[in-house]
């Protein structure tokens, strides 16, 4: 399994999290068939301190969903950033994972974007499988 | 009549593709009941283990959230929709929170990746390897750990040791001290024949000995706005072990800033207190105390004093927690603020919420970037010159050396001093006379009007203190003695004692 985007998506998310330093950013991804080929900015409405969370409220989910259709797309998944941490899933992001979602994640370290990484819950919820991101080269 | 429920885009591969799904039932549980029967799927990803919806799950009868209804109890009628709406949370781990997920290779936490323990290591760590909840893999997350301690001290003492004996896979060390005779009542770290050296020289030989597995770097700077982001980066959990308000306010904004769990702690007299700050969704030091103390209030333990032996508990509470937040084991002292009594040998437990206003780790911090603590502190920044020449560059104080010529030259300037009594039977300004600070707002009626007043206590903290209330009460002409008693001592009368 493999997810791509083009350059220029890979971009705004890092952009997104490199803005929101020191708090976590997170976003919607849009597509189909593997490919990304929209990303939508989200408010991080977390009430537990953005620097470590983040929370896309319930209507803010219906309007992505409503976004997809709009844009004749699949709400493919979420993007969300960890300041100084690991591109790796935390136990709350797998207490709060959705299954067939790419949740991708990006660490920024001291307000610069590093590594991005995407992950997938596992059906019996037990973890999140790593899938390949591909950045895809310009058309 | 059959209901409808929306399904969410996630939810839909087990729904056969479909966006929504007729279900029958006279209340929500019962739709969802209905909807869980047929698609048998969906079940683990709506309800947690215990059969409760899980709570990022929200469910919207028409479009009101049912937890604002009768949750699964509320009743529908015939045409009414059911939407089950994602709430999309995550965030990053924390040192106590494992990260989750098979492989990539960076994750320093992943078993696979842990150092490994050598036939000396684990003959000296058996005590905990036979333990279930440390063992070799816990062993391993020790070695592969980190610890920043802020001040070899009365509380850097005993917790960079156990933490060392433990086997923390590297200590670092935040110290520019050097080892003075009046340390060695509590700072265990340090010896007899280490004074004189300095603090980090002393601490690195002591804690080599007693592991010399563990890697000791020592930084031999003042923790400061402008290095601590920097050195926190490096290290998993921060143990403070400070003694001033100004570091404790940025060791607190600088671990929040970088995410890093602090390890409290603080000791005055017989009381000792200790808590885990700026964990992940844990109160911090801020929550707790927004704003300092006004300068002097509170003394420190070179004023005020410390028992010897109170470091010892205080440090190892610290170094326990520590432990257990690279261990993942336990409850950790997090939203709990311990305070521990000596003389009635007591242990008091406070509850501490995160305050969703704290200038730092609340919902709209406004302290996004470390600041000037001494400042925020309300402590008179030291001129540069005066560090210079020992000369006093302003009208509200005073160097010893500058009263030293005025009581020469036969100006006799009122030497009040502020300290206790005990205090005063060590050593003294000659000619001076003593009302402690505390009792000056009644005793003040005791002090001319038409002489120069200056005050002075051991270091000069109180007496600046002593000289604002002075002020506030009409004197006009008082000055505060640069550096206390020490100073003096320093500069013009070495024949007396310090303490």
């Amino acid at each position: 399994m493999a997810l791509s985007l083009s350059p220029g998506i890979n971009e705004e998310i890092r952009r997104h999290g490199a803005e929101t330093y020191p708090n976590e950013c997170c976003g919607a991804l849009y597509g189909g068939d593997g490919v990304v080929t929209a990303s939508f900015a989200l408010p991080n409405t977390t009430e537990e301190g953005p620097r470590r969370r983040f929370l896309v409220r319930p209507q803010d989910y219906r309007e992505a969903e409503r976004r997809a259709t709009e844009l004749r797309a699949e709400l493919l998944g979420f993007y969300h950033s960890h300041p100084d941490h690991p591109a790796r899933p935390s136990q709350y992001d797998l207490d709060h994972a959705w299954p067939f979602f790419s949740y991708i994640i990006v660490s920024v370290r001291g307000g610069t974007p590093e590594d991005m990484t995407s992950w997938r819950l596992r059906d019996d919820r037990s973890t999140f499988d790593p899938e390949d991101l591909v950045v895809t080269e310009h058309a | 009549m059959p209901n409808t429920i929306h399904i969410p885009t996630p939810l839909r591969p087990f729904t056969d593709k479909h966006e929504s799904v007729e279900v029958n039932g006279a209340t929500v549980g019962e739709l969802l009941a209905d909807l869980t029967k047929r698609y048998d799927g969906l079940r683990k990803h709506l309800y947690s283990d215990d059969g409760k919806l899980r709570n990022f799950v929200n469910v919207y009868l028409n479009d009101e959230d049912i937890r604002y209804l009768q949750r699964e109890q509320t009743p529908v009628k015939a045409g009414d929709s059911l939407s089950i709406v994602p709430s999309v949370a995550g965030g990053a781990p924390t040192s106590a929170e494992a990260t989750v997920g098979n492989p990539p290779a960076i994750n320093p936490r992943a078993i696979a990746d842990l150092p490994t323990l050598s036939q000396d290591e684990i003959k000296r760590y058996s005590r905990h390897l036979i333990m279930p909840e440390v063992g070799m893999d816990g062993q391993r997350k020790l070695k592969a750990g980190s610890v920043l301690c802020i001040g070899a001290g009365g509380l850097g003492s005993p917790a960079a040791m156990y933490l060392a004996a433990a086997g923390i896979g590297r200590i670092g060390i935040v110290d520019f001290d050097v080892v003075d005779f009046s340390n060695l009542q509590r700072q265990l770290l340090h010896g007899t024949k280490d004074v004189g050296r300095t603090k980090n020289e002393s601490a690195k030989s002591r804690l080599n000995d007693l592991n010399p597995h563990v890697q000791v770097d020592t930084y031999e700077t003042a923790l400061s706005s402008q290095n601590a982001l920097q050195l926190f980066r490096d290290y998993d959990v921060i143990l403070d072990g400070t003694d001033n308000f100004p570091t404790r306010y940025l060791v607190n904004d600088a671990c929040v800033l970088t995410g890093k769990p602090n390890a409290y702690g603080s000791i005055f007299r017989f009381e000792g207190q200790a808590s885990v700050f700026a964990t992940a969704g844990g109160p911090c030091y801020r929550c707790l105390y927004p704003e300092p103390p006004p300068p002097g209030l509170v003394p420190s333990c070179a004023e005020g004093g410390v028992l010897g032996v109170l470091p010892g508990i205080i440090g190892v509470i610290q170094a326990t927690e520590t432990v257990k937040l690279i261990l993942g084991i336990g409850e950790p002292l997090i939203g709990r603020f311990m305070i521990y009594d000596a003389l009635r040998m007591r242990f008091r437990e406070l509850k501490l919420r995160k305050d969703p206003e704290c200038p730092v780790c609340g919902t709209n911090p406004t302290v996004t970037k470390l600041i000037d603590y001494e400042q925020f502190c309300g402590l008179r920044p030291e001129p540069q010159q005066a560090q210079t020449t020992g000369a006093a560059v302003n009208d509200w104080e005073i160097t010893p050396v500058d009263l030293k010529k005025k009581m020469d030259a036969g100006e006799t300037p009122f030497v009040l001093d502020v300290r206790e009594p005990n205090e005063y039977q060590i050593n003294k300004i000659a000619g001076s006379t003593l009302i402690p600070l505390g009792e000056l707002p009644r005793r003040y009626q005791e002090l001319p009007r038409d002489r120069e007043i200056v005050t002075q206590c051991k270091m000069g903290g109180r007496s600046a203190k002593a000289q604002e209330f002075l002020k506030s009460v009409g004197f006009t002409n008082v000055k505060n003695l640069r550096g206390g008693i020490l100073e003096w001592i320093d500069k013009v009368d070495p024949s007396q004692p310090k303490y």
